[in-house]
């Protein structure tokens, strides 16, 4: 080994940093006045989303606890009335909560939800100052409505919303 | 023994009784036939042709009779088409194949069929998770459909049989097993089928809509979630829920019940009872419950439980909260003072445990223990009462059941039950009422007698008749005695007049034979046996006394005790609901429900079982056995007070009765037919598997080889109502106003209904009063305003009361009424 070997290399390492200095483009994202846009398929914080009309998705039925490897979602279903309804069907979640500091995100309680309710989205902000505030209850997982009337509860026609899991279609057409 | 027959399933060699079924010969070898129509306990109809399998038998020569040989064995000749397995009962040497690819696609095609116009409810339907129907689609069925999906037909989906069940009538796969239930096993015919082909819907036929307290078994046995129990709708999934092993306490029957619990939000995040489900235990309640059991439990989650002990500081003050120790040493204190003046009043609510430390105190103490009771006798079943090893589910031809002085429908539905199959079976069923009850229908004989008569009525069994005759030759006989018009005099005699009559007959000492006592609590057998005696004097027995009432509400029930009551010079009041008594209390101590604590229970046919804790314990509540020892300890009386199994083991040790159980003997179990449970949910229902012990019967005195005396009980004169008088009786009903029926749920309130007065049309033509007037009543210096009810059976001189319905009425007694 040469006596001027070192500061070859390391004349070498700073000709790299001065390359991509000049040449590279910045990948830093100046979060949190930037962020980043993530995938499509990633699982941030859940959503409970709602059907056009307004009514909640979710029907109680309980089955993404059901599937949820860390127990993280606790749900308690109440029966829907046509004066007072939630979701269409007889059937809707009174209490729905998911403990975020359980929760692993591996998506399952979505694969397991027959009305597409519970959607992982892109909402990776959680910090909590306490572990109380790690559980979200529905009102905080509920998608917002774009205007007030489509607010649930509320009254409907009666017998137009009889059907829990929206009518399956001939998958063979 | 009967036949046995031997057959071939799968290959596999079964060995069973002649006349059994297919489909059961292969549930008893371990061998899984889908079924939804068929059910154990329901006759053959084959309605849902799930079961279809290939059969052989062997060939038969036409011409000698004799078995075709091939080749050594015998030539086995297969029906072209596939059979049903429900309805084919075994022959010898037949050959049954079920999964074979002929088998498979039989079943698949059923299935397919069956789901053509089930709705896609999983997801919010009460049964998904112990579902028949899915869990035979994923272990038999063919994954997809060939049915055109626009020709789905849509039902109705909230069709409410009554305020208890609801129907769903899209889900409904018509296997009948409900209506089936209701005519064969329960006897009331009050559902049916409605129209015909695919539109067949079931219905329910009577007025009020599916009148039947059986009705909670119809959705265990329902094989889909077409009904469904209103107390459970929507309450949570079957697989969040925990199971605990408990025994139900409405009645002196003693069902084995099973207790779901969940945590639940709505309770502020306290784990509550979900449900009630039936456990099995074939000797007492089969796999059945009546509806009081399943759906009467919401009293103990009540806004009324008592949590904290309170005390009076002084006779004027308000009762505010006290610590346990302060509370338990003011009564102590008392108590000790009082010496031969302590008296205890517990009644049949409390576990064996409790009445037992509660004897054990007031004997130290040198006070007395009374039994709070309208009924006599338990003195008379202990000596006399049903053998060891007693199941009325296998009386049948050449036995006789005397019922006298009960309405067991309406005071024991599951023994009701019980009896009216053992009647189908054959049995001899003698009904001795004044009034016609509906276990009349099944009866060979029906004594009518008039109110007071009762003792005339079994006295005359002495005498030759047609009835005494076949009661006297019967193999065995039981007689269940209650106190219906009767009080705790009338009772004690009738007691002995039943026993004499089976001393008599010689049907005392062994299984299936002896005496019954159709008891108001569940305990009440169990107080009895641990040295527990009414009193017929309960006002003089409590004037001046330090009084100790445990599990009862002399205030709420009777205004002369509530004066008797003011009277005592001190009163300490131990229960889990605040009820009148405890507001006119000195102290009071909460007492925990059965639902948060272990302890055990003695049923009227004497069998002691153990319940066990499935809820946490609200607030400061102690269980009963453990307050009595505290209060002890004060008095210097050393009783145990922290564990049950303990309290049992010296009350075994103590009692003669008691003496080859043990705590942990109670809870043995041996394997039962039929197999219901988690894995068989397909073929017995949502009813539990029993796995936390089916109990050990008492062996009575007679049975134990000693000599048995019948106590005489002298009677009192018989009352004579004046002209423009009545004789009130009092009766008993089921949904009744007590503390332990009535609770925040309102789901029962329909069938409690007002009270009532019942009169024969000729006395309510006298007063001038119609069915469903309100007349005002008075007897014993009180007066309550009450509805008619009219009834052609009874006599014209008689005014039938219900007990625990607001009135005042524990024996018969002269009444006015306007």
């Amino acid at each position: 080994m040469g006596v001027f070997d070192p500061v070859i290399e390391l004349g070498r390492g700073l000709g790299e940093t001065l390359r991509s200095f000049l040449f590279e483009r910045t990948v830093t994202v100046q979060y949190p006045e930037e962020k980043r846009i993530v995938s499509p398929r990633f699982r941030g914080r859940h959503v409970l989303k709602r059907y056009d009309n307004g009514l909640e998705k979710c029907i109680g039925c309980s089955l993404c606890a059901a599937a949820c490897p860390a127990d993280a979602i606790f749900v308690e279903a109440s029966e829907n009335t046509d004066e007072k309804r939630f979701s269409p069907g007889q059937r809707f979640a009174s209490t729905y909560e998911i403990n975020m500091l359980r929760c692993i995100y591996c998506g399952f309680c979505e694969d397991a939800c027959p009305t597409e309710a519970i959607v992982l989205g892109d909402n990776y902000e959680l910090s909590f100052t306490d572990r109380r505030q790690a559980i979200y209850t529905k009102d905080l997982l509920l998608e917002p409505v774009p205007s007030v009337d489509m607010l649930t509860p509320r009254k409907v026609d009666a017998g137009v919303f009889t059907r829990s899991v929206p009518e399956m279609k001939d998958p063979s057409v | 023994m009967s036949k046995q027959v031997t057959l071939s399933i799968n290959g596999i060699s079964v060995t069973v009784p002649d006349g059994t079924l297919v489909a059961d010969a292969a549930k008893m070898a371990g061998i899984d036939i889908p079924v939804f129509c068929h059910h154990p306990k329901l006759e053959p109809v084959g309605m849902c042709r799930m079961c279809l399998v290939e059969i052989g038998r062997p060939m038969l020569d036409r011409a000698t009779g004799q078995v075709v040989m091939e080749n050594g064995q015998p030539k086995i000749q297969f029906m072209p088409k596939l059979e049903t397995a429900c309805t084919n009962r075994v022959s010898e040497g037949m050959v049954v194949m079920t999964t074979t690819d002929k088998a498979m696609q039989g079943q698949k095609g059923t299935v397919e069929f069956l789901l053509t116009s089930h709705p896609l409810d999983c997801p919010v339907c009460d049964k998904g998770g112990e579902c028949p129907l899915q869990d035979l689609t994923m272990a038999f069925g063919p994954g997809n459909s060939r049915f055109i999906y626009d020709e789905k037909l849509h039902l109705e989906k909230q069709v409410p049989l009554g305020e208890l069940i609801w129907l769903d009538r899209e889900r409904c796969i018509q296997c009948a097993r409900c209506i089936r239930f209701q005519d064969e096993v329960a006897g009331e015919a009050v559902l049916g089928f409605d129209e015909r082909g695919r539109n067949t819907q079931i219905v329910s036929l009577s007025d009020p809509g599916f009148d039947s307290v059986f009705s909670g078994n119809t959705t265990d046995i329902c094989p889909v979630g077409a009904l469904t129990t209103a107390d459970f709708r929507f309450g949570a999934r079957p697989w969040e829920l925990d199971a605990q092993a408990s025994i139900c306490t409405q009645c002196p029957v003693g069902c084995n019940t099973t207790l779901n619990t969940r945590r639940e939000a709505r309770a502020g995040g306290d784990i509550v009872v979900k449900r009630v489900m039936p456990r099995q235990n074939e000797e007492v309640n089969e796999i059945w419950i009546c509806d009081k059991g399943r759906f009467a439990y919401h009293y103990i989650e009540s806004k009324k439980r008592l949590t904290r002990p309170l005390a009076r500081r002084g006779k004027e003050d308000k009762l505010s909260r006290a610590s346990w120790d302060a509370a338990t040493k003011l009564a102590a204190q008392n108590f000790a003072s009082a010496k031969k003046n302590f008296v205890v009043l517990a009644s049949g609510r409390l576990a064996n445990e409790d009445l037992f430390n509660l004897k054990s105190l007031a004997d130290t103490a040198g006070g007395t223990a009374i039994l709070y009771s309208d009924m006599g006798g338990g003195d008379v079943t202990a000596l006399v009462g049903v053998g060891q090893g007693t199941n009325i589910g296998k009386m049948g031809k050449g036995d006789a059941i005397l019922v006298v002085a009960s309405d067991l429908y309406e005071e024991a539905p599951i023994w009701w039950l019980r009896v009216k199959q053992a009647a189908d079976r054959g049995a001899t069923l003698i009904v001795a009422n004044p009034r016609e009850t509906r276990l009349d229908k099944f009866a060979k004989f029906i004594i009518r007698y008039a109110y007071g008569d009762e003792v005339k009525t079994i006295n005359d069994f002495g005498r030759k008749s047609k009835i005494s005759d076949e009661f006297a030759k019967a193999k065995n006989a039981i007689v269940f005695y209650g106190n219906e018009g009767l009080g705790l005099n009338g009772s004690s005699i009738l007691a002995s007049a039943c026993a004499t009559l089976l001393k008599e007959t010689d049907h005392i000492g062994k299984p299936n034979n002896g005496l019954v006592g159709v008891w108001q609590r569940v305990n009440d057998q169990g107080a009895w046996e641990v040295g527990f005696r009414p009193e017929p004097d309960l006002e003089k027995a409590l004037k001046g006394k330090s009084v100790y009432i445990v599990g009862a509400d002399p205030v709420g029930d009777s205004p002369a005790l509530t004066k008797a009551l003011k009277g005592a010079k001190f009163v300490a009041v131990q229960d889990i609901l605040e009820t009148a008594t405890t507001e006119t209390a000195d102290v009071v101590f909460p007492a925990q429900a059965y639902t948060e604590r272990e302890g055990t229970f003695t049923s009227g046919e004497r069998r002691v079982q153990r319940f066990n804790a499935a809820v946490p314990v609200k607030g400061d509540a102690k269980p009963d056995y453990s307050i009595a020892s505290q209060i002890a300890r004060h008095m210097g009386i050393i009783l145990e007070g922290t564990s049950v199994s303990v309290v049992f083991d010296i009350l075994a040790n103590s009692l003669d009765a008691f003496a080859d159980l043990s705590y942990e003997k109670l809870a043995e179990v041996h394997g039962q037919w039929p197999i219901v449970g988690r894995g068989d949910l397909y073929y017995g229902g949502t009813t539990y598997e029993n796995t936390q012990g089916l109990g050990v019967q008492l062996v009575p005195t007679a049975q134990a080889g000693e000599t048995v005396r019948i106590p005489k009980v002298r009677k009192e004169a018989a009352l004579r109502p004046k002209e423009k008088e009545l004789l009130a009786v009092p009766v008993n009903k089921l949904y009744d106003r007590g503390v332990t029926t009535a609770g925040p749920a309102q789901l029962l309130d329909q069938r409690i209904g007002e009270a009532t007065v019942t009169l024969h049309p000729s006395a309510a033509k006298n007063l001038g009063v119609e069915a469903g007037a309100r007349v005002k009543i008075s007897f014993d210096g009180m007066s309550n305003e009450v509805v008619v009810k009219i009834d052609d059976t009874i006599s014209a001189g008689v005014a039938l009361i219900p007990r625990s319905m607001g009135l005042a009425i524990r024996e018969p007694v002269v009444a006015k009424v306007k």
